[in-house]
């Protein structure tokens, strides 16, 4: 055997090639099915960049069809209440170039507000709120439950007697920080005109 | 001579603290008004336990202590509470928060209030316990409630305790006097200090050397205990906890550990007097000694002062010149912040006020551009790179910032003053500090609403799920019925009975000449087949039976409305018991079953009348005339009908009509609240009943009107 193969130098390489790629053909078929992934990584890594709102200014239901939409190759710049901040984060993990926010504004922080008195207790923002944030029953009266909403606004329109409003979260001693200083600026004035400096 | 070490970085900023020091320590006095902030101290806000109105004396607990975390507040002297309401207190936002505010009587009448002629008698949790019911919190700034520190943790023996007299900020000298002038109490209450915490190895008051008459102070009264009085050179920032342990001891607190990690506790020396008088005397915090100074004071100089005094109190007693002054900052040039107001109340951490003149502190002047040079790396005292967290911190790149330690940052503001650029760096560290905890926040918060809404999914797919079984259920039974009622036959006998009483009806409206020929029960809606059956009547074709079948159908509705009326009722008082908001629906279902009732019987009786006032003529003339007895049936009947059926149709007509109505707008309100695509159909059936209700009542009228006529 080992003469024949000594002998005939163009079959034992064949033989040798074949034998690999059988074996490591094996190893990885067995390797494929044992450490398959469940889902889609990535979209697990983008939607834990979303603000998790479920305010549905995307255009999707909510913020994991936006995280599949993204992973699909739609845009990352449509996330209101993430705003700038997602946006870098989603360019970021995405290999991406960062675009402007795809919305007038980003959303300041807020939170939803009912006003007890006028609340008719139809209980369409409570079918309405996507993180059961809303307590009350029918014909009694709703209130937020404000550490857990999440400002999406999705309450608001279904209200019959329009009684929610979105109140935008007020600073609190304990939620104060000191602000940012702004960025040193040019000191000499000729610099800072935007005139001069085309020139 | 002992050894010290040294700290990385650090600067030598101008110390200006003669200004203050040339007179002793006055008494600040009662302002007429004291405003006391409910968390003057690190962690939970105190809980207030009096009310406004209520006169409270010198020393008496005004708001306990909330949570593990957390200082009471008392009285610092007697008077009357005018108020507990937000007001500004010392805080950088300037924000306000709840504050009791007392007006002072100028009595200044103590609580009564005893300390412990002998504390070494005590347990260490008894005299733990006078620290925290006394309220005292640290006084160096942080204001960290003292009784949680010293209480330790028993896996953490302490070996060192430090007492810290640094005082290394420029301006401030509470702490200086307080060594020239107390020097007995700060070693007493050292003692008391010894004596709860017990270190193992040594006990160290670390005193920078440009405080020579308080160090001596201090030694002559620890002459002969084992208090060492450690002397180092003086730079800034050596006060810092973590600096003056490295430099005392040469040890370093981890990142992100506490002293007691390394074996060590730490208190301030005006924390050390506030326990001396709280367990030799029982007075809990109410006062400390507090500097006013900067060139727009004309007498610059320590206060003891009342917690809740005024800023401007203060200020009008040291002769300060508003106009000379360039802003207000409380605490030190370094790491104060700048008061807007001075209505601010003095607490237990303000060490000191101070009113500089444009001269002596300008406004800084702008930042310019990076320079890459390095010398805030070089004034760090916590070795980190300042540079490199300014560049990050511009960019929002959190995970550097935090690769780089920021965290560490004990924001001193050495690297701000060392900066030739005039860059603000601590500024942009403690922003970003609370960017990313902010961050943090957030992103708990998203989880948080992501489980949520996961479950709300869930919930909903379970929901539809169980609907999507019940329905499934209801269709295979009605399938099984239909199934059985196929295979028994029962239907097709119901069916064939059916026939045959039509067929019988038929047979008797034609033997009893009814003028319609073609009046199969089948096309006769109910109004008519009454009508048919009137006239079969009125025919007297059969009478007998049908007015014994009329009473039967009476003696039926009587019965079954009855029944009904019982089953509203009982609705009606359980809605009543449970205060449903039904009740009115119950009540008015009730009196309509009540108003059915009575018609009904009215209906019989008139009946069971006309049959007697026909009966007792039958048998007579049954034997006289079949003839007459038949007209006179005939008549019996007719009258019965007149009586009952015309006018008490339409009415039933209208009273049914009425119902339906009721029932309908039920259905519709119903569709509205839950959205259902239903409302326009339930709004055009709710439009039809109603026309035909109009009708039923214009036919009822024009029949009154007939019959009047």
């Amino acid at each position: 055997m080992i003469e024949f193969l000594t002998e005939h130098g163009f079959i034992s390489a064949l033989i040798a090639l074949v034998s690999l790629g059988l074996v490591f053909g094996a190893l990885l078929g067995f390797a494929s099915v044992k450490f398959k992934t469940e889902g889609d990584p990535i979209t697990d890594q983008i939607e834990s960049l979303l603000p998790q709102t479920q305010c549905g200014q995307c255009g999707y239901p909510g913020c994991r069809p936006y995280a599949e939409a993204i992973a699909g190759g739609d845009e990352i710049n449509k996330c209101p209440p993430g705003g700038e901040t997602t946006i870098a984060a989603l360019s970021d993990l995405l290999g991406v170039e960062a675009k402007p926010l795809d919305a007038a504004e980003e959303n300041i922080p807020s939170v939803a507000f009912i006003r007890e008195d006028e609340c008719i207790g139809c209980t369409k923002c409570i079918q309405a709120c996507p993180v059961d944030a809303i307590l009350g029953s029918a014909k009694h009266m709703h209130t937020v439950i404000a550490s857990e909403c999440t400002g999406c606004d999705l309450c608001v329109e279904p209200c019959p007697v329009d009684c929610i409003e979105m109140r935008p979260i007020a600073t609190t001693l304990q939620t104060w920080h000191w602000p940012k200083p702004t960025p040193a600026e040019d000191i000499i004035a000729s610099d800072r005109d935007p005139n001069r400096a085309v020139a | 001579m002992r050894q010290i070490w040294d700290i990385h970085g650090g600067i030598h900023p101008p110390e200006n603290k003669h200004q203050s020091l040339g007179e002793k320590i006055q008494t600040a006095g009662i302002p007429s008004q004291l405003i006391l902030p409910l968390s003057q101290h690190i962690g939970a806000p105190a809980a207030p336990v009096v009310n406004v109105g209520d006169r409270v004396l010198k020393g008496q607990l005004i708001a306990e202590a909330k949570g593990f975390v957390s200082a009471p507040v008392h009285a610092p002297s007697s008077g009357t509470v005018v108020a507990i309401e937000p007001r500004i207190i010392p805080h950088p936002s300037g924000m306000t928060a709840p504050c009791v505010i007392i007006e002072t009587d100028n009595k200044d009448e103590w609580i009564a209030h005893k300390g412990l002629s002998d504390y070494t008698g005590e347990t260490k949790e008894t005299l733990l316990d006078i620290i925290r019911n006394a309220g005292i919190a640290g006084m160096g700034g942080a204001g960290f409630p003292s009784a949680v520190k010293l209480a330790g943790h028993p896996s953490k023996p302490i070996d060192t305790l430090i007492i810290n007299g640094t005082e290394c900020e420029p301006y401030i000298t509470a702490d200086d006097i307080l060594m020239r002038e107390r020097a007995e109490q700060i070693i007493a209450g050292v003692k008391i200090l010894q004596y709860i915490v017990q270190p193992s190895e040594q006990t160290l008051i670390g005193v920078e050397d440009n405080k020579p008459e308080g160090i001596a102070a201090l030694q002559a009264a620890a002459a002969g205990s084992n208090i060492e009085i450690v002397v180092f050179p003086t730079k800034y920032p050596s006060g810092g906890e973590k600096q003056l342990i490295q430099i005392l001891t040469g040890r370093e607190v981890p990142s992100g550990g506490l002293p007691a990690d390394i074996g060590i506790v730490c208190q301030n020396i005006g924390t050390a007097v506030a326990i001396h008088r709280a367990i030799e005397f029982g007075e809990p915090l109410i006062s400390r000694i507090t500097t006013v100074t900067g060139n727009a004071c004309q007498q610059p100089r320590n206060y003891e002062t009342l917690l809740g005094t005024p800023v401007q109190y203060l200020l009008d007693k040291s002769g300060f010149d508003s106009s000379r002054c360039s802003r207000l900052v409380m605490g030190g040039p370094m790491m104060g912040y700048t008061l807007e107001d001075t209505a601010t109340p003095i607490v237990k951490t303000s060490n000191c006020v101070l009113a500089p003149t444009r001269d002596e502190l300008p406004a800084p002047p702008p930042a310019q551009a990076c320079i890459r040079c390095g010398m805030c790396a070089e004034a760090c005292p916590v070795s980190l790179l300042p540079q490199q967290m300014y560049w990050f911190s511009r960019a929002q790149e959190h995970d550097k910032l935090e690769e780089h330690n920021l965290f560490d940052c004990i924001e001193c503001g050495a690297c701000s003053y060392a900066c030739p650029s005039n860059i603000p760096l601590v500024q942009y560290y403690r922003a970003s500090k609370a960017e990313i905890r902010q961050a943090q926040q957030d992103k708990a918060k998203a989880d948080r609403s992501k489980v949520r809404f996961e479950a709300r999914k869930e919930r909903i797919e379970q929901e539809e799920a169980e609907k999507e079984a019940k329905r499934k259920a209801r269709l295979e039974a009605a399938k099984a019925k239909q199934a059985s009622a196929a295979a028994g036959d029962s239907k097709a006998d119901a069916i064939q009975a059916a026939i045959e009483r039509s067929k019988a009806k038929k047979a008797a409206q034609e033997g009893g000449n009814a003028p319609t020929e073609n009046a199969s029960p089948e096309n006769l809606d109910p109004a008519q087949a009454a009508i048919a059956r009137a006239q079969a009547k009125r025919a007297g074709g059969e009478v007998d039976e049908t007015s014994e079948q009329k009473t039967e159908r009476l003696e039926k509705q009587v019965a079954s409305t009855e029944k009904r009326l019982t089953a509203a009722q009982q609705k009606l008082t359980l809605a009543q018991e449970q205060g449903d908001d039904k009740v009115a629906a119950f009540a008015t279902a009730v009196e309509k079953t009540q108003a059915k009732l009575d018609s009904s019987r009215q209906e019989l009786e008139a009946h069971l009348a006309s049959l007697k006032s026909a009966a007792p003529a039958e048998p007579p003339q049954a034997e006289l005339d079949p003839a007459q007895a038949a007209i006179a049936r005939a008549m019996a009947a007719r009258e019965a009908q007149a009586n009952l059926s015309e006018t008490d149709k339409l009415q039933q007509n209208v009273s049914s009509l009425e119902t339906r109505i009721a029932k309908a707008e039920q259905k519709l309100a119903q569709a509205k609240e839950q959205g259902a695509e239903t409302v326009g159909v339930l709004e055009d059936s709710l439009a039809k009943l109603q026309d035909k209700l109009a009708d039923a009542r214009q036919q009822l009228e024009n029949h009154n009107l007939e019959s009047q006529s």
